[in-house]
């Protein structure tokens, strides 16, 4: 499987109008939207721990704008951890803490001044098994995020149904939107999770192994969609599955043991590594 | 290949000591058995002599009219079971929403070794002799006032708050931890999450838990002794402000009497009682039932 380089070859094929973006965006004052859209996110010198444990050791990566990027790397290297920082999830576990700059377009999401419930608004974040509310229909579901910015009926009802057809699950569910999200299928229920996020309109989405709870079929269409979806945000995708990398990355960084050893264009991760530890998971010798 | 004939299969080789483990097996298995029985026959068994005992003073009168005044054959207890409602309605009142804001607050916001005391606090007051809880009603809200419906409900209210409190530690504990994630993760506050994911997804066990309390305070009579015993009003009392006729002292008193008529309307008064703590038990199945199917998802 040779990846894919650049953005540009993917021919895009969306059949819906476009997702009215809002003009401005409110992280610590409003400000001008500015054309491009999708904004990337840089980390730089992060540490992150559990109790006296240091688990990310100094990392500093570029997530450039509208570009997947792939994080890979054997299990408890601390891929998760970091994407956790990048939109302050990590704290929310017990004696878990981080150090360090998480940058959105310049301004550090761990600012005093910053509110972390904007930092997740603008940062998305999608898990690894499909978590969508029980007590809620598929509607209520994907309105969850929406309704306590005190959305009126209207708009809420065309913003769901926007972030059901971006998803490609208008067809499938939208004569059902009252029924109860968890009746769906696995792979429904993940791309539904995803409606859920972008429906509050992120700049960046964060997925966690966003796969590794689905069948092949399923994964292949949460894999199509990640390629649809970087036309408008900027992705971060943890995995374990190297040919999932190397179909839906732009460039892929390569963790071990909480530092992050190589990060490159993913054709260059994959077939011409430049450190040794790299190339020998690639090639599967370990992890 | 088939080379073994069943005859000399190593899987029916028997040894002595086989035989041995076998019949031990057999015979624990026969006493567990026989001790969960018993747990079932006990039951039956006091509600069976309830009922046989019970039944032939309890009339539809029964229930609807109020006692008779003394000497005078007939009469109910109506004013009892209006009582008994009143008092664990108000018990409800103030244990129930102070009993799930401290489950909320443990499950949700307390470091882990105030919620381990927390917990631990419960369980002790969940322990105390219910006479203990009477007493101290007793010196703290009738002693130079006087019985009341508003004593008798307090007491009953902190009888009902370990059970309820407890109870909605354990289901909101059981909310996993992938839905605080996915609603945080969508930049909702805490509160919200609590309010909006939590909280809907535990309903059916925090009605579990309350009614179980409602069910378990319905039949306390130590704490009523000391503080809506005394009662010599007939009718229907409403202000709670008096001390409230309520079945369980009821049923003591008239099992107190020389007379047996009172002894068989103890009895019918005793069949109400538990009819409608049973009733409460299969109410309260019937949501723990359904929110465990929720939490399963």
């Amino acid at each position: 499987m040779i990846p894919r380089d650049t953005a540009s070859d993917r021919q895009v094929t969306e059949p819906d109008p476009p997702i009215s973006i809002p003009q401005t965006r409110i992280i610590n004052e409003e400000r001008e939207r500015p054309q491009q859209r999708g904004h990337g996110v840089s980390v730089k010198a992060l540490n992150a721990y559990y109790g006296d444990n240091r688990t990310i050791k100094n990392i500093s990566i570029e997530f450039p704008a509208s570009e997947v990027t792939a994080i890979i790397g054997p299990s408890g290297s601390g891929k998760s951890t970091v994407i956790r920082c990048i939109n302050r999830m990590h704290e929310e576990i017990p004696r878990a803490r981080a150090d360090g700059r998480v940058e959105l377009d310049g301004t550090d999401v761990y600012d005093s001044r910053v509110d972390v419930t904007h930092v997740r608004r603008l940062i998305g974040m999608v898990f690894q098994k499909p978590n969508p509310f029980p007590t809620m229909s598929i509607f209520d579901n994907v309105a969850s995020g929406l309704k306590l910015t005190g959305m009126r009926k209207r708009g809420l009802r065309d913003r769901v149904n926007q972030a059901l057809r971006s998803v490609g699950l208008w067809d499938e569910v939208h004569d059902r939107l009252g029924t109860p999200g968890v009746a769906l299928s696995g792979g429904q229920q993940q791309r539904l999770c995803i409606a859920r996020t972008i429906a509050v309109e992120p700049e960046v989405i964060l997925m966690d192994e966003p796969c590794s709870a689905l069948d092949p079929v399923a994964t292949l269409r949460i894999e199509e969609l990640i390629g649809e979806l970087k036309e408008r945000y900027t992705i971060v995708i943890v995995t374990h599955n190297m040919q999932q990398a190397a179909r839906v990355a732009d460039t892929t960084a390569f963790m071990l043991d909480g530092e992050l050893i190589e990060h490159g264009p993913t054709a260059q991760i994959f077939t011409k590594p430049r450190d040794e530890r790299t190339e020998r998971y690639v090639t599967g010798k370990f992890g | 290949m088939g080379a073994v004939s069943p005859e000399t299969s190593p899987l029916l080789a028997v040894a002595p000591r086989d035989r041995r483990r076998r019949v031990v097996n057999r015979i624990m298995e026969v006493v567990a058995s026989i001790a969960a029985l018993a747990a079932v026959a006990l039951l039956l068994l006091v509600i069976g002599s309830v009922v046989v005992k019970g039944i032939s003073a309890l009339s539809f009168s029964f229930i609807t009219q109020n006692p008779a005044p003394f000497g005078q054959p007939g009469g109910g207890i109506a004013n009892s079971i209006v009582g008994t409602a009143e008092l664990v309605g108000i018990a409800s009142l103030i244990a129930i929403p102070i009993g799930i804001l401290i489950g909320i607050y443990t499950a949700e916001f307390a470091p882990s070794w105030i919620g381990n005391s927390v917990r631990f606090s419960l369980d002790i007051l969940n322990g105390v002799p219910t006479i203990v809880t009477g007493v101290f009603i007793f010196g703290l809200l009738v002693v130079g006032s006087q019985q009341s419906g508003w004593a008798g409900s307090v007491a009953l209210a902190i009888v009902m708050l370990p059970i309820v409190a407890r109870s909605a530690q354990e289901v909101l504990a059981l909310v996993p931890r992938s839905l605080h994630e996915a609603a945080l993760a969508l930049g909702l506050k805490r509160w919200r999450v609590v309010l909006r994911i939590v909280i809907p997804t535990a309903a059916g066990g925090l009605v579990t838990g309350a009614v179980l309390g409602i069910a378990r305070v319905a039949g306390e009579t130590a704490p009523l002794l000391f503080t809506s015993s005394v009662f010599s009003n007939l009718g229907i009392t409403t202000s709670p402000s008096q001390a409230l006729p309520n079945i369980p002292v009821t049923i003591f008193t008239l099992s107190e009497s020389p007379s047996p008529t009172d002894h068989a309307r103890a009895w019918a008064a005793a069949l109400i009682l538990i009819f409608m703590v049973l009733v409460l038990n299969i109410v309260a199945r019937t949501f723990h039932d359904r929110s465990r199917r929720r939490l399963r998802g």
